[in-house]
């Protein structure tokens, strides 16, 4: 298959403003992922195409990248799912996510994102003694599921920067940062409920969601983003 | 050149993945530390470990473990080269740290009794009866992901101090102490010195060595380059890990925890041929074994459609006729997959485009794990040679680190108890070092010749790419320093990597800028698989026996009266290598034939 891989460049380095970088590769398969396309790219025809990436089969969360305008891992979209049946030529088009300072190439700063994350206290909180037999707290296999979902996140920020209100709105936390606050609110081990819902329940919180569903969409680990924004919300309105 | 800015530490901890992290947490209570990263901390690879971490919890009802037994099965995986005393500090404190982590809030999976969930793992034993047992504690086949997170989380809650995309490129050390520590930002190319008392290196393995490997981009040995490069040996550097279950040709892990669900590898003939090469423990021999056996069956011409793989077979139908075979009153269904295995059935989906509920997965060994390493002491402590000299102040923990606890051959789940067990114990002695050790002065120029080194990579002019010198260096060591080694084939191998080495002089790159150059760093990283690569020739060449993971073609057996002993393999001023040997620590394990 033949591919033109378009892609969105930036090095203030070189140029003041971004440019398209094309590239024209030959013999891909349909089994070949993004990022393989883009190490083509590096390693053969231009070194200085800069990227994140680390684990390159979709756990690390380090290349979230706007491919054909869509929000996925590039090292988990593979070619065939971006061509028709039978589809012999192809054009694919890679840019940085949107809504984070663009800082070179496909690197956004990631600062941004990351405060929202530490902003929902992403951390277990129980003061309370640990049991005195010295083991491990106990919790029921159905406790246990209520949150499994939302332990999934592996902080790639496809979903936040898919989310129209966080375009609008940086101040927003976003998608990511809620799923979270959900992962630690629905623990029945945890004790830091009540100071994560007022993080989340303010201006900026949870009720900035419209319900678009392009964080699940975006979510390379299938997470039911939605859902949990819900089940927070939901929370927020039924506390005590 | 700009002047490096200085940051003054107790101590720095080099690499975020769970040594790192684990001892920042509990070092961070009681001293100034530093914790820098290439990565954003959470895209570490201990992210990427699947099955679990096994501690004798004994949860399972109606079964008894014990750490002893843990640490005995250590020993036997390890092929009786474990050094004993550090297996059982590993065992025992195992109990402890899974423990710890779930304090930490860590969403193990439960039994319906509320206790941690364990499944089977291999070479993990009732060792009365030698059948499996449940100890590999886990939160679906997402282990390593849970441990990366929880720890991070805990990190952001004490405030630990972060460098982020800051990638070590040299080890500041005056005669034997350190001083410190030389890094790259990534964002805008400065040289930073990290002036420290300690120094801990926790900065993973080097399986970008290799073609296919479940190792990611970014492991590319920086620490145990930089150490041997300032005169630190390496310790059992011959012994790598082939993990017996890479997906074809991609080299993906698929965890063993399949099998320890009770997942069957299958040959040509659609025969379970684990039985004729472990008759007792069968799927679950340890890796080294397992690896082997699908070696020779594709030798044999079992493999499936005569290409270079053999099949794993998860079908809750397969699996089921074989519980049934074996006298085991277990049956699973393909919800229990899904819950158990989802990221598994996901990783075949999305890259083969098969569902391990209808198909079995096309597997072959990937290259995975170094049992070798910086040589430490059960405390992380940095040793220089064979009679244990220390390299003051400096500390080696997790993959990058050689305690011995995996000797020739790591069990699994054992590199997840290595990271949290070293990763502490390494943590808290700093904190007492840093207590007593003075903060000695920076040398002059302490970052110069690396710089030195970068800028010459950046500007030279050449006609050498680094990915072509990459993809040459993976497919000698695929070819020569694989599953099965000869001395023909390591002479090879080490000739091919000397000319490597060589046209590594010539190495240009495109990106001449500063900022996010990672066409520099990627350079500077294959230096460092090239000389890791290269040790790990030099010491396999000189192993005349077959032992865990090192197996000779040549010299078939165990050779116990000449090879019961750690290699340390030295890079001297002007270049060469020199061995020298360390006898293995024996506790309450004779060695004896390794059966399974």
């Amino acid at each position: 298959m033949q591919v033109l891989l378009r892609i969105r460049r930036y090095n203030p380095e070189l140029r003041d403003k971004p440019w398209w970088g094309e590239y024209s590769l030959d013999n891909v398969a349909p089994h070949d992922t993004v990022l393989e396309l883009l190490h083509r790219v590096k390693w053969t025809m231009d070194g200085s195409l800069s990227l994140r990436r680390s684990c390159a089969h979709g756990v690390c969360g380090s290349d979230a990248m706007r491919i054909n305008g869509a929000n996925a891992l590039a090292c988990k979209m593979l070619v065939s799912r971006l061509a028709k049946p039978g589809q012999q030529s192809l054009k694919i088009q890679v840019e940085p996510i949107l809504g984070l300072p663009v800082l070179k190439d496909l690197i956004v700063d990631m600062e941004p994102f990351m405060e929202h994350y530490r902003s929902v206290l992403p951390y277990f909180i129980n003061d309370s003694p640990a049991p005195a037999n010295g083991r491990e707290r106990l919790q029921s296999p159905e406790d246990r599921a209520i949150f499994d979902d939302t332990t999934k996140c592996i902080l790639c920020a496809a979903c936040t920067t898919s989310c129209p209100s966080f375009w609008a709105n940086d101040k927003y936390v976003g998608p990511a940062a809620i799923v979270q606050a959900h992962r630690f609110i629905f623990d029945s081990r945890d004790e830091g409920a009540a100071q994560r819902l007022e993080v989340v329940g303010d201006t900026f919180g949870v009720w900035k969601c419209r319900t678009v569903f392009n964080c699940t969409n975006a979510c390379p680990r299938e997470i039911e983003i939605t859902r949990a924004i819900g089940e927070v919300k939901h929370a927020l309105t039924t506390k005590s | 050149m700009s002047k490096p800015q200085v940051h003054q530490f107790d101590a720095v901890i080099v690499g975020a993945g769970g040594a790192g992290l684990m001892a920042a947490l509990h070092a961070s209570k009681a001293i100034k530390v530093a914790v820098i990263s290439k990565l954003y901390p959470t895209r570490s690879h201990t992210g990427t470990a699947q099955g679990g971490i096994s501690a004798a919890l004994a949860n399972m009802e109606g079964e008894t473990d014990s750490w002893e037994w843990h640490a005995y099965d250590t020993v036997k995986g390890s092929d009786y080269l474990a050094d004993q005393d550090a297996v059982d500090v590993l065992c025992k404190e195992a109990i402890d740290a899974v423990i710890e982590l779930e304090h930490m809030g860590l969403p193990f999976d439960r039994f319906p009794n509320g206790k941690i969930s364990q499944r089977r793992f291999g070479g993990h034993t009732n060792n009365e009866t030698g059948k499996p047992v449940h100890r590999a504690c886990h939160a679906a086949d997402r282990t390593g992901h849970m441990i990366l997170q929880t720890l991070y989380q805990q990190c952001i809650k004490n405030q630990v101090n972060f460098y982020d995309e800051f990638q070590v490129v040299d080890l500041i050390r005056v005669g034997n102490e350190v001083r410190g520590i030389v890094a790259v930002e990534l964002a805008t190319g400065a040289f930073h010195i990290f002036h420290s008392k300690a120094v801990l290196f926790a900065t993973g393995g080097w399986g970008r060595c290799w073609e296919v490997t479940s190792n990611a981009h970014s492991l590319t040995g920086d620490g145990a380059a930089i150490c041997l490069r300032r005169g630190v040996p390496m310790e059992d550097m011959e012994f790598f890990q082939f993990h017996p279950t890479g997906i074809y040709k991609l080299g993906i892990l698929i965890t063993e925890g399949v099998r320890g669900e009770g997942g069957i590898l299958l040959n040509a003939d659609g025969e379970r041929f684990m039985e004729r090469y472990a008759p007792t423990i069968k799927d679950l021999a340890s890796r080294d074994v397992v690896s082997r056996a699908i070696y020779l069956e594709i030798a044999r011409g079992k493999g499936i459609n005569g290409q270079n793989y053999v099949h794993l077979d998860v079908r809750p139908k397969t699996v089921n006729y074989y519980f049934e075979k074996d006298g085991e009153s277990r049956r699973i269904d393909d919800a229990y997959i899904e819950a158990k295995l989802p990221d598994i059935a996901d990783f075949t989906r999305t890259y083969l485009g098969i569902d391990p509920l209808k198909e079995p997965m096309p597997i072959q060994p990937t290259a995975h794990y170094a049992m070798g390493g910086i040589p430490t002491d059960v405390d992380g402590r940095v040793l220089l040679d064979t009679q244990g000299t220390t390299l003051d102040g400096m500390y080696a923990a997790g993959e990058v680190a050689c305690v011995s606890v995996h000797g020739a051959n790591r069990l699994g789940t054992n590199s997840l108890v290595d990271l949290v067990v070293f990763g502490r114990r390494s943590g808290k002695h700093m904190v007492e070092y840093c207590r007593h050790a003075s903060l000695s002065p920076l040398p002059d120029g302490a970052a110069d010749e690396v710089m030195a080194a970068f800028d010459r990579i950046r500007t030279h002019n050449g006609n050498t790419k680094p990915h072509v010198l990459r993809q040459k260096m993976q497919k000698a060591m695929t070819a020569n320093v694989g599953v099965f080694r000869t001395a023909e084939l390591l002479q090879n191998a080490q000739g091919i990597l000397a000319q490597l080495q060589q046209e590594f002089q010539d190495v240009t790159i495109d990106d001449k800028g500063k900022r996010f150059n990672t066409d520099l760093l990627e350079a500077w990283e294959l230096g460092c698989l090239l000389d890791l690569a290269e040790v790990t020739a030099v010491s396999a060449l000189a192993r005349t026996e077959s032992r865990g993971g090192h197996a000779r073609d040549d010299y078939p057996e165990r050779d116990d009266a000449n090879w019961l002993q750690h290699t340390f393999c030295l890079r001297t001023a002007d270049g060469r290598y020199e061995l020298s040997y360390k006898p293995v620590t024996i506790g309450r394990y004779q060695p004896k034939k390794r059966v399974y």
